[in-house]
């Protein structure tokens, strides 16, 4: 089988999602509710309770990294069931029938999941200036680039677990069961210092945690807050008090999304 | 000179599901240019043996070659050499027609110089060129049917897999398919092979093979399956229809039925015998009819069983019974 004919294979794939996601405006729209609604309805609410700001950085501030990682989430999770919905519907065949290496198909879809799911974050990028963070290409780069890692992950796992699951109902119920606590115990929510022990191990085992941190710190470099607030909002995840590097982070999350993409391949090889 | 290879060749093919041997042995050899029908009922093992001679399925035994292609070891050579038109729909009904031959000539790696002209040919080919830019979604069944056999002749192959390609469909769309694929073998180089249990469909083929529960019973041209049957039909009305079949049995030792409220019953060189009948039968004859055996007949006669299609009649389930059993 040819590199060439592979990589050709891998782009329409990744084409058609891209044509799939910008033909359905009303995915776009309501893929933007959820993260909008915890924004500024639970950041507006709860801010009530700690007098609308914490040491002087506004709640909603603090949450919006949460907000991006919801957005995406949900996008990327999206883009997996498609695999479910193409195989209820016959496309699935049309392209495992093809002449071509099952990868092809599988880095195709999770290229295209990854690429949809991070420009809808990069719609919730857009409300930066809105909840109190400064508008600067640095932080649009370095953001996108994370959420386009976080994004090829969620797609790639959601793909892998696409390839057993046949039914797009229990795919997404599947999914439900398990994104609500990835993303409460991903530290979308709350600083992950002082928690109580087990909570603690929760969230460091949570895959999610170490794709919110990055994308929080880099917001916080951004902001102009006291050393003592931003120690207190951005606590980073601490392993036994060491505190993970961000560049460790990213490979962990890149390491599990390679991973799963290769679980993935290996599943789509042995259907027919 | 290099001798032409077979479009398809089969031997011993089998398929087992469990305890279900879906495919039992089959032996199959299909010339190129020809169009070639797999004619039986639902469940007969259709599907599953155009999924081996694909290289969807593994067979359990047997060997098999397509285009001269292994389908056990050439699966990649294989599915370059061949169209296929499933059973059910494979198209992407957000994405328009055009999108989706683009996708499939990518999948297929269709030389690029080659596409735009080659997608301009085969939608004009099913009539579907004004529709071209619609979204799939907006199409008719028949529509979609002609799609996918546009679709499938995109990459140019040398064997078109048609599974069923007119079930489901309207009696004029079925006519128009069929009018796209007689067009179809005039203009390209191509092998047909399609399965149906369409009886009257089976006709347009060049040759077909009957599979019943798994096995080829027969294979032959239609004109000499039905020349083998060796009866024709005969269908009389008269005031008494009662005496007219109790004076059958008397006097000509056949077993007349009711069919289509007519008194109806199978014998050889029917229109010879009609003097005869209405010289000997004694009872006064309205009318009368005599045709060929259909395909319907011979397939009765060669498995001895109802074709258990939901399309059948219960007369003319009885009639084939006769058919069957008097052979
Ligand atoms: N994937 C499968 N698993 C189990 N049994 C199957 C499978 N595919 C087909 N069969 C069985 O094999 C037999 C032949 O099926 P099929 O080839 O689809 O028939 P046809 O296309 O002639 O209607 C049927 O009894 C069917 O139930
Ligand atoms: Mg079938």
């Amino acid at each position: 089988m040819k590199l060439s004919h592979n990589l050709r294979a891998v782009r329409v794939v990744w084409q058609r999602e891209m044509i799939r996601f910008t033909n359905d405006r009303l995915r776009i729209v309501t893929s933007l509710i959820q993260p909008v609604l915890f924004l500024f309805v639970l950041g507006t609410g709860l801010s009530t309770i700690t007098t609308g700001a914490v040491h002087g950085v506004n709640l909603r501030t603090f949450m919006y990294p949460g907000a991006l990682a919801m957005a995406v989430l949900f996008t990327a999770m999206f883009s997996a069931a498609s695999i479910v919905w193409d195989r209820e519907f016959g496309f699935l065949r049309e392209m495992l029938v093809a002449p071509i290496s099952r990868w092809a198909i599988v880095v195709g879809k999770c290229l295209g999941g990854a690429t949809t799911a991070s420009l809808q974050g990069v719609l919730i990028l857009a409300l930066a200036g809105v909840v109190g963070v400064p508008y600067s290409l640095s932080l649009v780069l370095t953001v996108f680039g994370e959420l386009l890692l976080l994004a090829f992950t969620l797609t790639a796992f959601g793909v892998m677990t696409a390839a057993r699951i046949t039914q797009l109902q229990a795919f997404m119920a599947l999914n439900q069961m398990l994104l609500m606590p990835l993303f409460f115990l991903s530290g979308a929510l709350f600083p992950l210092a002082n928690l109580p022990g087990w909570l603690r191990v929760l969230t460091r085992i949570d895959p999610l945690t170490y794709a919110v941190d990055p994308v929080r710190r880099a917001v916080f470099a951004h902001l102009h807050a006291p050393a003592a607030v931003v120690h207190r909002l951005n606590p980073g995840v601490t392993w036994n008090g060491w505190r993970v590097p961000t560049w460790l982070e990213l490979v962990i999350v890149t390491a599990m999304g390679v991973a799963m993409l290769g679980i993935a391949i290996w599943e789509f090889r042995k259907a027919d | 000179m290099t001798v032409p290879v077979r479009a398809v060749s089969a031997r011993g093919l089998a398929r087992r599901y469990d305890d279900v041997e879906a495919v039992a042995g089959v032996d199959l050899d299909v010339e190129p240019g020809e169009v070639f029908g797999f004619l039986g009922p639902n469940g007969a093992g259709k599907s599953t043996t155009i999924k081996m001679l694909c290289t969807l399925v593994q067979p359990s035994a047997g060997t098999a070659t397509v285009a001269g292609y292994d389908v056990v070891r050439q699966r990649d050579d294989v599915r370059r050499a061949i169209g296929l038109v499933f059973q059910d729909p494979t198209l992407d009904g957000y994405l328009t027609a055009e999108q989706n031959l683009r996708m499939h000539a990518e999948l297929y790696g269709v030389p690029k110089s080659a596409v735009g002209e080659r997608m301009t040919d085969v939608l004009g080919m099913v009539g579907l060129t004004d529709r071209r830019r619609s979204r799939v979604s907006t199409y008719s069944g028949g529509m979609k049917r002609r799609l996918e056999i546009a679709r499938g002749l995109l990459h140019a192959p040398r064997v078109l897999f048609l599974d069923e390609p007119t079930v489901g469909l309207d009696p004029q769309t079925r006519a128009s398919i069929w009018r796209y694929i007689n067009e179809l073998r005039r203009r390209e180089d191509i092998t047909i092979f399609m399965t149906t249990h369409y009886m009257d469909e089976a006709e347009y083929c060049d040759r077909i093979a009957i599979i019943d529960q798994g096995r080829i019973v027969v294979t032959d041209t239609p004109e000499a399956l039905k020349a083998s049957v060796g009866k024709d039909r005969v269908q009389i009305s008269t005031d008494d229809d009662e005496a007219a079949m109790a004076a059958l049995r008397a006097r000509f030792d056949v077993s007349p039925v009711l069919a289509e409220g007519q008194v109806t019953f199978a014998i050889a060189g029917g229109e010879g015998f009609v003097p005869r009948l209405f010289a000997e039968l004694g009872v006064p004859i309205k009318s009368v009819s005599v045709s060929r055996p259909s395909l319907d007949d011979v397939f009765m006669s060669y498995t001895g069983s109802t074709i258990r299609d939901a399309e059948s009649s219960g007369s003319s389930n009885q009639w084939m019974r006769m058919m069957a059993g008097r052979r």
